[in-house]
């Protein structure tokens, strides 16, 4: 473990710009924390802090001048590993014969700073979609295997996260190449930084920083359980997808499809929800075409549209569409839960409906018809 | 019969400001294309020149609000294959349509000077009340490259690609910050039809709703939550209505606050 001081966090983009990273970090655009292109430390949002409830995100100046006091926000990495546009290929007529064209993209070496616990979770979730199986795809590979991870430990928590639940954060614990811890402490500034991998060997080892010493490492294990001790919300997952799968008929869907506004922003937000659509678009002259692949999400009509209509008609069947997929049968598709604790659904749902609530209803509906059975 | 013979596309205006028929003229870069491929024998916007029926393709434009017009649009739906419907007006009923929730001989009184000259319909409706649509292209006004894309679609025998999701949708894959949960604007994005690539919000305003409902519109859960936002009720029916007032989804809503 070594110490990188705050005034010096330059140092370490440098050698990332040295090592031909392209540098993306939380920085304030339009009252948000998003992550875009990082030039110097000055991009990042210094002294400033996020409040976040059910359908409200606020940023507001903190009480010190951290670089990531703050949590995570309307965006997530999966913009930049898995673009929400993509045009797949073109296809041109010539006589009869069609010659296709594959789009070709740049590879280009992400360096992700400010990665939080809950989103390497998101990101692995996602590895496993693009190319844990049979069937590879090669873009979202490239730049991931490309990519390099500067983890940072969470900080503060706010009241929409609850990744200790899905057992995802807030510790930094695997999946980093680097690891910041960030310590503010009595006039001092500085992050402990740590590497996770040869990749972050190599960074780390151009860098030349001073060993932390004890009272360091404790102060960085305190940050932690401070973040850790802050983290009110929480989703019991005992059971869960078994409990889920036999409420499928539950009176709750139609209860949560009254405020449901099918309007898709929480699989937007979502930094594992990876659904998607592709649209074939023709020129006037009849001679060029293309397909456009772009995010899509299971909760607008058009998604569940086989021959003959689309499948899930009713609001209600969508939200459960959704959350039962993230919650139950993403176990049995890639062995692994498709939530991270992150809270953006809640936050950035426009009418707050919240993901750990009505997990929780269909437990305690279901507690309610044991308890009823035993008594008859 | 002639092989390959071009379609014949005709543009008819009814209660419009124009402003959906321009968006052809608008289309700069494609019109010459357009007119390579279509032949564009009824549009008095462009062309003094018009030629007889029956066309392949009519685009409408406008309300119904004249018994006149009511006739008219029958005649026109008698001549033409396909009747695509373009903008608030002719999908909704228009800005125009705000009369329908009044009295509109009050109105005549009030501004005509001799309103004994006037004809007109208590209420502004959309083309679909009068005949059958085989394609509505929603907007106020309409976006020009939607009209493009249902064109093309039309020639190339495909199906358009014109989503009815919610603004949310483009709004998020353009990387928008939701204007609503960070700043608490109001915005109509979560029940309104996508299609303007989130325009309003683009530039920091919430959704007007101009491209009206989209499928599936839970307007009162979005009105509940203006509410908690600390709108009043008379806020709430002027936020729905607008060019889309008489669209079922978004009159129900204001309705429903104004008792």
């Amino acid at each position: 473990m070594k110490i990188l001081q705050a005034n010096n966090f330059d140092l370490l983009l440098n050698i990332l710009k040295e090592n031909e990273y392209e540098i993306i970090g939380p920085t304030i655009q339009n009252g948000a924390i998003v992550y875009d292109k990082i030039e110097s430390s000055r991009d990042f949002p210094i002294g400033y802090t996020d409040k976040q409830t059910p359908a409200t995100y606020r940023i507001e100046k903190s009480n010190n001048d951290a670089f990531f006091h703050f949590v995570v926000g309307p965006q997530s990495w999966k913009r930049y590993l898995y673009p929400p546009v993509q045009k797949l290929f073109t296809a041109f007529l010539n006589g009869n014969a069609i010659k296709f064209e594959k789009e070709e993209f740049l590879p280009i070496k992400y360096a992700f700073i400010g990665v939080r616990s809950c989103e390497i979770q998101a990101i692995e979730i996602q590895d496993k979609v693009f190319f844990g199986g049979e069937f590879q795809n090669n873009r979202y590979k490239t730049l991931r295997k490309n990519s390099l991870i500067i983890a940072v430990n969470c900080s503060k928590a706010e009241s929409n996260c609850f990744c200790t639940s899905m057992e995802s954060g807030p510790e930094v614990k695997s999946g980093y190449d680097l690891v910041l811890t960030e310590i503010i402490y009595d006039k001092e500034h500085y992050f402990l930084i740590n590497s996770g991998s040869q990749k972050g060997d190599e960074i780390l080892s151009q860098m030349n920083l001073l060993e932390a010493d004890e009272n360091a490492l404790k102060l960085g294990k305190d940050v932690i359980e401070k973040t850790k001790s802050q983290i009110t919300k929480h989703l019991n997952i005992s059971n869960l997808k078994e409990l889920l799968l036999k409420n499928i008929e539950s009176s709750i869907w139609e209860d949560v499809a009254k405020r449901c506004l099918s309007c898709g922003n929480c699989t937007m937000v979502c930094p594992t929800c990876f659904c998607m659509t592709v649209e074939d678009y023709t020129d006037l002259q009849k001679t060029k075409a293309e397909r456009i692949q772009k995010w899509d999400s299971c909760f607008t009509l058009e998604y569940s549209y086989i021959h003959g209509g689309s499948v899930r008609v009713s609001v209600g069947s969508r939200y459960r569409q959704w959350l039962t997929h993230k919650l139950a049968s993403w176990h049995e598709q890639f062995g692994t839960s498709g939530c991270v604790g992150c809270g953006r659904c809640i936050t950035w749902c426009p009418v707050g409906i919240d993901i750990t609530e009505e997990a929780s209803k269909i437990r305690k509906i279901s507690e309610y018809q044991n308890i009823s059975l035993e008594e008859n | 019969m002639v092989k390959s013979k071009k379609p014949k596309l005709a543009v008819w205006k009814f209660a419009s400001c124009d402003g959906c028929q321009l968006s052809l003229l608008d289309c700069e870069d494609e019109l010459l294309d357009v007119a390579e491929i279509v032949e564009i024998a009824n549009f008095p916007e462009a062309s003094r020149e018009v030629k007889p029926g029956p066309y392949d393709i009519s685009l409408v434009e406008g309300s119904i609000t004249t018994p006149h017009d009511a006739e008219r649009i029958h005649k026109i739906r008698r001549q033409s294959k396909i009747l695509i419907t373009i903008g608030a007006c002719a999908t909704a009923g228009g800005i125009q349509a705000l009369r329908n929730f009044k009295d509109v001989r009050e109105f005549i009184n009030l501004v005509y000077a001799n309103p004994k000259f006037i004809s007109t319909l208590q209420n502004s409706t959309p083309i679909s009340h009068h005949v059958y649509v085989d394609y509505e292209l929603r907007g106020c006004p309409i976006n020009k490259y939607q009209l493009l894309e249902v064109l093309n679609a039309f020639i190339n025998n495909r199906k358009p690609n014109i989503p009815n999701t919610s603004v949310c949708i483009e709004c998020k894959r353009k990387g928008i910050t939701c204007v609503m949960v960070s700043e608490g604007k109001v915005c109509l994005g979560p029940v309104t039809h996508s299609g303007c690539n989130a325009l309003c919000p683009s530039y920091n305003r919430g959704c007007f709703g101009c491209y009206g409902p989209k499928e599936a519109s839970n307007t009162s859960s979005l009105a509940n939550q203006f509410e908690s936002m600390g709108l009043g009720n008379y806020d709430i029916v002027r936020t729905f209505r607008g060019f889309n007032a008489y669209s079922d989804a978004f009159r129900k809503e204001s309705e429903a606050y104004e008792k």
